[in-house]
């Protein structure tokens, strides 16, 4: 945790794409800063970078210019270890199209993170905490009957709901999701989001990007991005 | 862990997979019987021509032979690295039946059948006095008679299975045998119109070494008879070769160096004898260098096949190249999603290549198998095409080939299964390590603005 209380922060971030000959800058100095357990939502019109700056906050992209800190650590100080271990450990991913693997069950998808950060060995001696984990998220999770299926067998809304058992399986502190009711209907959505609540009142820190700003009303904290820059912070919800 | 689970269901789940796995398994089935077949071919002509010569001979390729011979036998054969020695009379010769209008040319061999068989395995090359080398030259049905060992090929004629057309016991055939007697100096022995030596020998065996070369032109005759004939009776008798055989715990090459040794001092002692110039023909070789000409072509053949399946190798390389490229290309998302939860560029290329080691190790699994299952009946599919469709691999009417060989040599196997093993690895690096420096956002496909 950095001194001001703040378990990520971001400064300065510039990010641009080459789009054929133009360049088009998607960032253009960016600054925000999560605390810990809040539920923060970035808003903003579709092409406004919102995407960009979640994947730069979760280190799966990097900023051409300015600073993202977690807990006071500069990322782009890390090495290539420390980042893998940083996406491993620190941040859970939830994306707007799930990507589980489709050649794991339900259950092995959710303790893949935990798997992934051990060796052959090691997994052996914590094979069982780990499927016991992904048992309770599951249960959790509403998909103790689904824990055998493949992905493929799921719903929408059920694929969205293991996604968020891998994030959550290697107790990460924090969640970045990536408009994960954007490929849902509306009440499986909204069966999210109870989820995404109910984890932030048990103390989960949650940055979630959205474009609809009635989903957005359910987070804490509402941020929008528009021309490349944060334009206003929204009140508390 | 889930580099070995991931790694497994990629392989069993998706057709491609399937598809290269057939590719290494043919590719491992195709190298491992044409290896086995090859190899043994080679290895059977080889041991063929270490039985019919000793593990090391001295001998020249002069017609006329060496002297002194048996002072240098006296001298080796007390050693304590030499088991027997044989002398023996080479040279060429006219062959006629005495009965019938038939004649041909021939090499004659003179030995003495017990000391030869000491050295070589010619007591077991024989058909009736197969290890009875002491009647070798006894006709069955007249002992007194001189009698001569024929090289089977030229004597009786194979049938299409290559078995050869034995009588009970060996049917009394007189033999003329004509050489032209050589002086020391090289020289005709005779002159005029009786130019030749002609002895009469009546047939009393027949000689399957097994190497075509020899069965089909060698005639046996004692060592004795062939020295008259060929004008090395005199009073310096002469002999074109001696071949020695080491004791058991003898290598070839330390016991070739001594006999080399010996012999070298010995014509330094014979040195302004009357015959010693004949010494300097004189070569002392390993069976090995002996018989070079005959197992340098084998072997060429053999090296020719292996560069061949070296070709065959890279096409497998290849093949197992655009498999894991289209595989990588179809995963790409996976790598995505694994590099997101922390996974690093070293374990996608782990991952990958652990996938690519299961392909090698049961694609060559399954074509280790699918060639032993055909090995063990090549000769009984070999059969049954000729039965049906009269196609033999190897025409028994001019190999010396018995069935063909399936034993399968485990360190050739062994090879075998590593290199394919190395093809996969080698096939699935570039893709893998393409895969892995995938970035993120690009294999998610979640760059939109």
């Amino acid at each position: 945790m950095s001194k001001d209380g703040f378990i990520l922060q971001a400064e300065g971030l510039y990010k641009s794409y080459r789009m054929g000959e133009a360049k088009v800058s998607v960032l253009k100095g960016v600054d925000l800063a999560v605390r810990k357990s809040e539920f923060v939502a970035i808003v903003g019109a579709s092409g406004s970078g919102k995407s960009t700056l979640l994947h730069i906050l979760g280190a799966l992209d990097r900023p051409e210019k300015g600073i993202v800190s977690f807990e006071g650590r500069d990322l782009s100080r890390m090495g290539e270890r420390e980042l893998n271990k940083f996406r491993n450990k620190m941040v859970g991913f939830v994306f707007q199209f799930y990507h589980l693997l489709d050649e794991l069950s339900v259950l092995e998808n959710v303790f893949l993170p935990a798997m992934a950060s051990k060796s052959v060995f090691g997994w052996l001696g914590s094979r069982r905490w780990a499927r016991d984990r992904a048992r309770a998220l599951l249960s959790e999770l509403g998909l103790s009957e689904r824990a055998n299926h493949k992905p493929y067998q799921l719903s929408g809304g059920e694929r969205q709901r293991v996604a968020i058992g891998r994030a959550l399986m290697n107790e990460p502190r924090i969640l970045l999701a990536d408009e994960p009711t954007g490929n849902l209907d509306s009440a499986t959505g909204n069966d999210i989001l109870k989820v995404f609540e109910r984890l932030n009142k048990a103390g989960q820190t949650i940055v979630m990007v959205t474009h609809d700003e009635r989903i957005a009303q359910k987070a804490g904290r509402i941020v929008t991005l528009a021309d490349g820059k944060i334009k206003r912070e929204g009140a508390e919800a | 862990m889930y580099k070995i689970i991931l790694s497994f269901r990629y392989l069993f789940k998706r057709r491609v997979s399937y598809l290269a796995l057939l590719a290494v398994a043919l590719c491992v089935f195709i190298v491992v019987v044409v290896m086995t077949v090859m190899t043994g071919l080679v290895r059977n002509f080889k041991d063929n021509n270490h039985k019919w010569a000793g593990d090391c001979v001295v001998g020249t390729e002069s017609l006329v032979g060496f002297p002194y011979y048996e002072d240098f036998i006296k001298r080796i054969d007390g050693t304590d690295f030499v088991e027997g020695v044989s002398a023996l009379v080479k040279s060429y010769a006219l062959v006629k039946n005495r009965n019938l209008d038939w004649s041909s040319s021939a090499e004659i061999m003179g030995i003495d059948p017990v000391k030869h068989s000491k050295v070589t395995d010619f007591d077991e090359t024989l058909h009736y006095r197969k290890n009875d080398a002491a009647k070798a030259f006894e006709p069955a049905y007249a002992p007194n008679l001189t009698g001569c060992v024929v090289g089977v090929d030229k004597w009786l004629m194979r049938d299409e299975d290559g078995k050869y057309s034995y009588e009970d016991s060996p049917y009394e055939v007189a033999l003329l045998v004509s050489c032209f007697p050589l002086t020391s100096k090289g020289a005709l022995a005779k002159a005029g119109t009786d130019l030749v030596n002609t002895k009469t020998f009546y047939y009393s065996d027949t000689s399957r070494s097994g190497l075509a070369g020899v069965d089909s032109s060698f005639i046996y005759l004692p060592l004795e008879d062939a020295q008259l004939l060929c004008g090395m009776a005199g009073p310096v008798k002469r002999i074109s070769a001696i071949h020695i055989k080491f004791k058991p715990n003898v290598k070839l090459a330390d016991g070739c160096e001594k006999v080399a040794a010996l012999w070298k001092k010995f014509v330094e002692e014979k040195k302004g004898a009357e015959q010693a110039g004949l010494l300097d023909t004189v070569k002392v070789q390993s069976w090995k260098d002996y018989r070079r000409e005959f197992i340098a072509a084998m072997e060429k053949e053999q090296t020719m096949l292996m560069i061949m399946f070296a070709l065959v190798g890279v096409t497998t390389v290849f093949i197992i190249f655009v498999v894991f490229y289209m595989i990588v290309s179809h995963k790409s998302k996976d790598v995505g999603i694994l590099k997101s939860i922390g996974v690093s560029k070293a374990d996608v290329i782990e991952l990958f290549l652990c996938f690519a080691f299961l392909m090698g190790l049961l694609g060559s699994a399954a074509g280790v198998f699918g060639g032993w299952l055909f090995l063990l009946k090549i000769n009984r599919i070999e059969g049954f095409l000729f039965e049906h469709f009269g196609f033999q691999l190897w025409d028994r009417t001019m190999y010396a080939i018995g069935d063909i060989p399936n034993a399968i040599d485990l360190k050739v196997l062994a090879v075998i299964i590593a290199s394919a093993i190395g093809a996969c690895l080698a096939g699935a690096f570039l893709p893998s390590r393409r895969a892995a420096k995938l970035e993120v956002v690009e294999t998610l496909q979640v760059s939109q603005l």
